[in-house]
């Protein structure tokens, strides 16, 4: 049981993925219209439009026509996670995002947390740049292009519809991320985590830090997969992490032994704000 | 604060050259990747230009002709037409396609699959006829193509397969008698497409008999030729109208455009008088 309150998080974040991979899977196979399409565009309850908006601007990009239901399920996408979510797409929706924690698992257990082939630093901007090159590269070759290489697109299509040689790719990312760079895909890489973090900067759900708790042991550093969001707040003050790279998955706040770390609503409620050095407003 | 910004310029600068290079194998990959032009796609597809532009690949299509009305089953195993691209399958990654051969298309008189399309990469505008009216009649798939080679009806034998499973029977494929001159008292029935009137939907491609297809369906842009403005049939008052406004200016020139046609024509050619 306390192990259950130990991992809420994670357990409510693996229902998620799973159940919309597997009513993605239902639709397909048993025509149940619940959550119909995939991660690209999908339907629900066969009425209400959900475009992945990094997938409608490589259309934009390739010069597509743009239909009215994709510009409604791009609406409606943007303002649940620009004003309620976050990026919180990344770690509850994401299927690659299983692979990606296990891979962080295995270094965690194998205790190579360090070892990078690439320095982490150094490409910390890559995916952002990547994602405009994306966008580039879709007007180049008149075709949306990140679709063609995006792992959640294959993740999703295998369980739903064919699997092929999209274990070979998922392997990759695996690999990748358990050996050549930690939270290398996720952290580093993917366009669509990129563009979630831009469009997820202002949302109102966010970890907040209390700095009276705080013992400063540091197991939350560890955990994060963006810790660098976490660093200018943990032990430094009573403060929201405003971090736009923050995916929302909670392991900081699961981890922490000290009840430092919940989540809030930003703006909103501001009451925990007695003792911050800074009154957050960012 | 000055070295501070130098590192975020370097860093930025690193990565738009790895963002550069990434982005130049993802567009090679990606040109490699769209350029299958053997691919089959459902009725009401866009020209696959746009059709790749346009497809989003969320694969309602497919789950669409998957649930469809009437499940067609043979040997006991149910036909799924459509599948969505998956890597290894030879086509452009996550759009729908078809396999004539062993999935055709049933040629559903609702078509779910077109209506099912979000973003109009299938749409009703590429499933009409002329006075604007939408059935599956007028999809344009493909078109099917035979070989005379392998096809025995050509050999003389019995078969009219593909003719009796065609769903636009006596309009897409209609069967010719021609003499049998080899035996002098038997016919050959022979297979012939009109692709004006064929759908592309592969019907026939499953059922020729023969061990693999005489007769398959390719898009029809691989297939069909076009004649131009030169050719006019001189017999059909419709096809004078369609050269009326034909130029007839020669862009091809070379040596031989210098001379006169008649001049061209005889060259090379040595009078026996
Ligand atoms: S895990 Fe909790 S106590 Fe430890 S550093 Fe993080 S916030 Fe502070
Ligand atoms: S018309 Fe053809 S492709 Fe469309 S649902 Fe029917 S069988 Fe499938
Ligand atoms: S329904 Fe339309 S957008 Fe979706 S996969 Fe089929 S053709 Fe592409
Ligand atoms: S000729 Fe073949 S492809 Fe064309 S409509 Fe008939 S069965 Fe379909
Ligand atoms: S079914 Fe095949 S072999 Fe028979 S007539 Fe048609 S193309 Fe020829």
């Amino acid at each position: 049981m306390g192990s259950i309150i130990k991992n809420r998080y994670l357990i409510l974040r693996r229902i998620s993925q799973l159940t919309i991979l597997f009513l993605y899977f239902a639709a397909n196979y048993w025509g149940l219209k619940i959550l119909m399409g995939n991660l690209s565009f999908s339907k629900l309850f066969n009425t209400i439009p959900l475009t992945d908006p990094y997938a409608f601007l490589q259309m934009l990009f390739a010069g597509a026509v743009i239909s009215s239901d994709l510009i409604i399920g791009v609406v409606i996408i943007l303002l649940f996670y620009g004003l309620i979510g976050g990026r919180a797409y990344c770690s509850w929706v994401c299927p690659v995002n299983m692979i990606t924690d296990f891979a962080a698992w295995v270094r965690r257990k194998t205790h190579h947390e360090k070892d990078n082939l690439i320095n982490a630093t150094k490409i910390r901007n890559f995916r952002y740049v990547f994602m405009v090159m994306m966008l580039i590269v879709s007007t180049v070759v008149g075709a949306a292009a990140f679709e063609f290489i995006s792992p959640i697109g294959m993740f999703t299509r295998a369980v739903a519809f064919t699997l092929g040689f999209s274990w070979v790719w998922l392997l990759v990312i695996f690999i990748f991320d358990a050996f050549v760079l930690k939270n290398g895909w996720c952290g580093h890489i993917c366009p669509v985590g990129a563009m979630y973090s831009i469009v997820g900067s202002k949302s109102i759900i966010r970890v907040w830090h209390n700095k009276d708790n705080c013992t400063a042991c540091g197991e939350c550093l560890k955990i994060c997969p963006e810790n660098q969001v976490l660093s200018p707040v943990i032990d430094k003050k009573s403060d929201y992490i405003s971090g736009i790279e923050c995916t929302n998955c909670g392991r900081c706040i699961e981890v922490c032994n000290d009840n430092a770390l919940e989540f809030t609503l930003r703006y909103i409620i501001n009451k925990k704000g007695e003792n911050n050095e800074k009154t957050a407003t960012n | 604060m000055d070295n501070k910004r130098r590192q975020f310029i370097t860093s930025l600068i690193q990565a738009s050259a790895a963002a550069a290079a990434g982005g130049t194998i993802v567009g090679a990959f990606v040109e490699e990747n769209k350029n299958k032009p053997l691919t089959l796609r459902p009725p009401g597809a866009l020209k696959e230009e746009d059709f790749l532009k346009t497809c989003i690949r969320c694969g309602l299509c497919v789950e669409a002709c998957k649930n469809r009305e009437n499940k067609v089953i043979i040997d006991g195993n149910e036909i799924i037409t459509l599948k969505l691209g998956a890597p290894g399958d030879n086509v452009a990654i996550g759009t729908p396609y078809f396999i004539a051969r062993t999935g055709p298309c049933f040629m559903c008189d609702d078509i779910p699959c077109m209506y099912a399309c979000p973003t109009g990469a299938l749409t009703p505008d590429m499933c009409k006829n002329d006075k604007g009216e939408v059935a599956i009649d007028y999809a344009k798939m493909g078109v099917a193509v035979i070989d005379p080679s392998s096809c025995i009806a050509f050999w003389g034998l019995q078969c009219t397969a593909c003719y009796r499973a065609c769903p636009e029977m006596d309009k897409a494929i209609t069967i010719e008698w021609k003499k049998n001159e080899r035996t002098g008292k038997h016919a050959y029935r022979i297979p012939v497409v009109h692709e004006d009137a064929c759908t592309g939907c592969g019907m026939c491609e499953m059922a020729c008999v023969t061990e693999k297809a005489a007769i398959k369906v390719f898009p029809r842009d691989v297939f069909l030729g076009k004649a131009g403005d030169r050719y006019v049939k001189g017999w059909d008052k419709k096809d004078q109208q369609r050269v009326k406004n034909a130029s007839t200016k020669t862009t091809t020139e070379t040596g031989r455009s210098k001379l006169s046609p008649i001049q061209n024509l005889n060259q090379g050619v040595t009078w026996d008088q």
